[in-house]
């Protein structure tokens, strides 16, 4: 068995709920809200204002900055409200079918512009504008490309979905992903506990010289970049280092997926598979939904909430965040949305460190979480960042096991958010 | 006669030496000087001692340090109060004005538990800090006192405490205006205040009225009743929030009773 990355725990994975269920697609909501922010980066600027009417595929807002991604309008309709976070689109049947043409490209530049156009970014959860992960900076070169169909979050079904319905059209995004950025193979990793995954694609595979399927251990979190890269290729992404530092970009199946369609289709990122699931939700399920759709429009046709639902949470139970609100939307990230009940969403309080060091044997960076936590509830936060504080990639393994119940990963984001922000004062 | 010899060969060689290294030692001494200015020991010596950086140095001694090289002021000491900037100013020959130094700590909030909205249930870490990465926190008003203390626990001088209601309370008589409560604070619901101001606008939030009203019973609405009220033209809406020159404030009151929603205190 091919070695994989060191630490790392095995949640209670919860696939069963979704993970034979079709994509089914949800009807065009009554009115989307498009927030200004949905990937890393900085926010874009809205290009409408309120009484706009807008087609479908349209550019609403767009920034200046290389990393950033612009918004697409997800439905076309009359804009209700532009505020400082997001704008709003009541929903027209009209202008919201789809009618786009193939856009014409030579060089992978083109395709990088088209694919930023399309404002396409990590549909893994990160939501790192794709046309900057494809741009390796001058002197380096990109030999292997890997997409990553690990998804190892509990709960979520969405890449196992879209790698067993639409594998032609992931194979084609392959195909422009290796122009673009120019690797001479792509490798498709994909957790073992998805068989029909890694057989569909291991056919369709079959006369493709250049693409590989490769089935990895299940193992949390298998599905992060530095983790997969390891597992699949026994290369470690230096300190501080990212991928391209080793040649290797990175892409989720879903992301290869919209590719294809805004490349071959001319069809711009307007929806995403999300996998509505947790005990909490009456009918769990797969669904196609356009971007900036109510939550609560999304749960709603999922058959609602059940009486025991006590939190929703958008994104994966490891590295999702709790909603404050049911009308947020969706966004290009979200992943799943998990409605979990009281037996699903256990609260401990917090216990002193009994230094007993399985975050350590957990932690899959090989970090000392123990004293980044330590040293975050201590202000000392110089400490925290001599021990490689910003190579914590907040998957959240060690405050699973945790025998204390130290939320370490909030005490991380703490940590790094001050130093941020003391930074940026300065 | 060999054996006296014996004794005086060593005894002068060491002489030699003696005086040989002591001429080195005298020599290093005047060149290698290091220049102290004796200002600094009498500072440290008139300094509290307490080391506790409210000054912005590393403790005392590097405090003393920077007020004799002359960045740091003489009254740069929050703690020692005008006593101890009297004593360093003498140290120093100069005068210590302490006009704008007699600042007092003061919580721009009053949404307690009671009067001010939630919009969700936080579980995470004690810390005002860590719970405004979710959302901003629990309050429904984005400007609010969260309410989990981290003021509390930075204040050296434990002049905060945490009130029954949910917000802490700042003795004014213990605060030294050393900042470190204001800079601790995510959502900058402390603000500095000389120590004679006698009204205070205790609302932060930068919202218009409609928003102020649903989040909180007590916010600043922006209804411009207090500058339209105020004798001394001393109070000017910015963004949506009331705010008092305390140069021009008289203390008269009018404000606090103008104004609708309580927003505007007397201290």
């Amino acid at each position: 068995m091919k070695t994989t990355f060191p630490g790392g725990i095995h949640p209670p994975y919860n696939k069963e709920l979704t993970a034979s269920k079709a994509i089914v697609e949800m009807p065009l909501p009554k009115r989307v809200r498009l927030l200004l922010q949905q990937h890393i980066g900085a926010p874009c600027k809205p290009l409408v204002k309120k009484g706009d009417v807008v087609t479908v595929g349209q550019k609403i807002a767009d920034s200046d900055a290389f990393v950033s991604a612009p918004i697409i309008a997800s439905v076309g309709g009359e804009v209700a409200a532009v505020d400082a976070e997001g704008i709003e689109i009541v929903t027209d049947p009209e202008h919201s079918r789809f009618t786009g043409q193939a856009p014409k490209y030579d060089t992978p530049e083109d395709i990088r512009q088209i694919i930023r156009e399309a404002g396409i970014v990590g549909m893994g959860g990160a939501a790192f504008p794709t046309h900057v992960k494809l741009s390796p900076p001058e002197g380096k070169e990109v030999h292997t490309l890997i997409i990553n169909g690990a998804e190892c979050e509990p709960y979520l079904s969405t890449d196992h979905r879209v790698m067993v319905e639409q594998g032609e059209e992931l194979i084609e995004g392959i195909k422009i992903l290796l122009r673009a950025c120019g690797a001479q193979k792509a490798i498709i990793g994909i957790e073992k506990n998805k068989p029909d995954a890694i057989e569909n694609l291991s056919r369709l595979c079959r006369d493709e010289e250049n693409i590989r399927v490769e089935a990895v251990p299940v193992v949390y979190p298998q599905g992060g970049e530095r983790q997969l890269i390891k597992s699949l290729t026994g290369r470690e992404v230096p300190v501080g280092g990212l991928p391209l530092d080793l040649g290797i970009v990175v892409q989720n199946v879903a992301t290869a997926v919209a590719v294809h369609q805004a490349v071959n289709l001319g069809r711009p990122l307007i929806d995403r598979v999300v996998t509505v699931s947790g005990r909490g939700v009456a009918e769990p399920a797969n669904v196609r939904v356009r971007l900036g759709t109510p939550i609560r429009d999304l749960i709603e046709f999922c058959g609602g909430m059940r009486d025991d639902a006590v939190k929703v949470v958008n994104g994966g139970p490891m590295m999702g965040k709790a909603v404050a609100s049911l009308d947020d939307p969706v966004t290009k990230g979200t992943s799943g949305i998990l409605v979990l009940t009281e037996a699903e969403v256990r609260i401990y309080e917090e216990r002193t460190c009994i230094r007993c060091a399985r975050c350590v044997d957990a932690c899959p960076m090989r970090l000392m979480p123990n004293y980044l936590a330590l040293y975050s509830r201590k202000s000392m936060y110089n400490d925290a960042e001599q021990i490689h504080l910003f190579n914590c990639i907040e998957c959240g393994c060690c405050s699973f096991v945790c025998p204390a119940r130290i939320p370490i990963v909030h005490y991380i984001q703490k940590a790094k958010h001050e130093i941020n922000s003391k930074r940026r004062k300065k | 006669m060999e054996f006296l010899v014996e004794i005086i060969k060593p005894v002068l060689s060491l002489t030699v030496l003696a005086v040989v290294f002591g001429g080195i030692l005298a020599w290093a001494d005047k060149v290698f000087a290091v220049k102290k200015d004796p200002r600094v020991d009498e500072i440290i010596e008139v300094l509290p001692g307490a080391n506790c950086g409210a000054c912005g140095y590393a403790g005392c001694a590097a405090f003393a340090e920077a007020v004799a090289k002359g960045e740091a002021p003489v009254n740069g000491c929050p703690v020692g109060r005008q006593k101890v900037a009297d004593e360093i100013a003498k140290i120093m020959g100069v005068s210590a004005a302490c006009d704008d130094e007699c600042l007092k700590a003061r919580l721009v909030c009053q949404g307690s538990d009671d009067v001010a909205k939630t919009k969700m249930i936080y579980h995470g870490i004690d810390d005002c800090r860590a719970a405004v990465l979710l959302h901003g926190g629990d309050k429904t008003c984005p400007y609010g006192c969260l309410g989990l203390g981290t003021c509390v626990r930075v204040c050296p001088f434990d002049a905060i405490s945490m009130g029954d209601n949910g917000l802490p309370v700042i003795d004014a008589g213990l605060c030294t205006g050393c900042n470190k409560c204001r800079d601790a604070c995510p959502k900058g619901v402390i603000r500095m205040v000389p120590e004679g101001s006698a009204v205070l606008v205790a609302c932060n939030s930068h919202d218009k009225g409609a928003a102020v009203v649903k989040a909180c019973k007590v916010g600043c609405i922006a209804c411009g009743k207090c500058v339209k009220v105020c004798p001394e033209d001393a109070i000017a809406l910015v963004d949506n929030l009331a705010v008092i020159d305390p140069a021009k404030c008289t203390n008269c009151g009018a404000c606090v009773e103008a104004c609708p929603t309580k927003a505007i205190i007397r201290l």
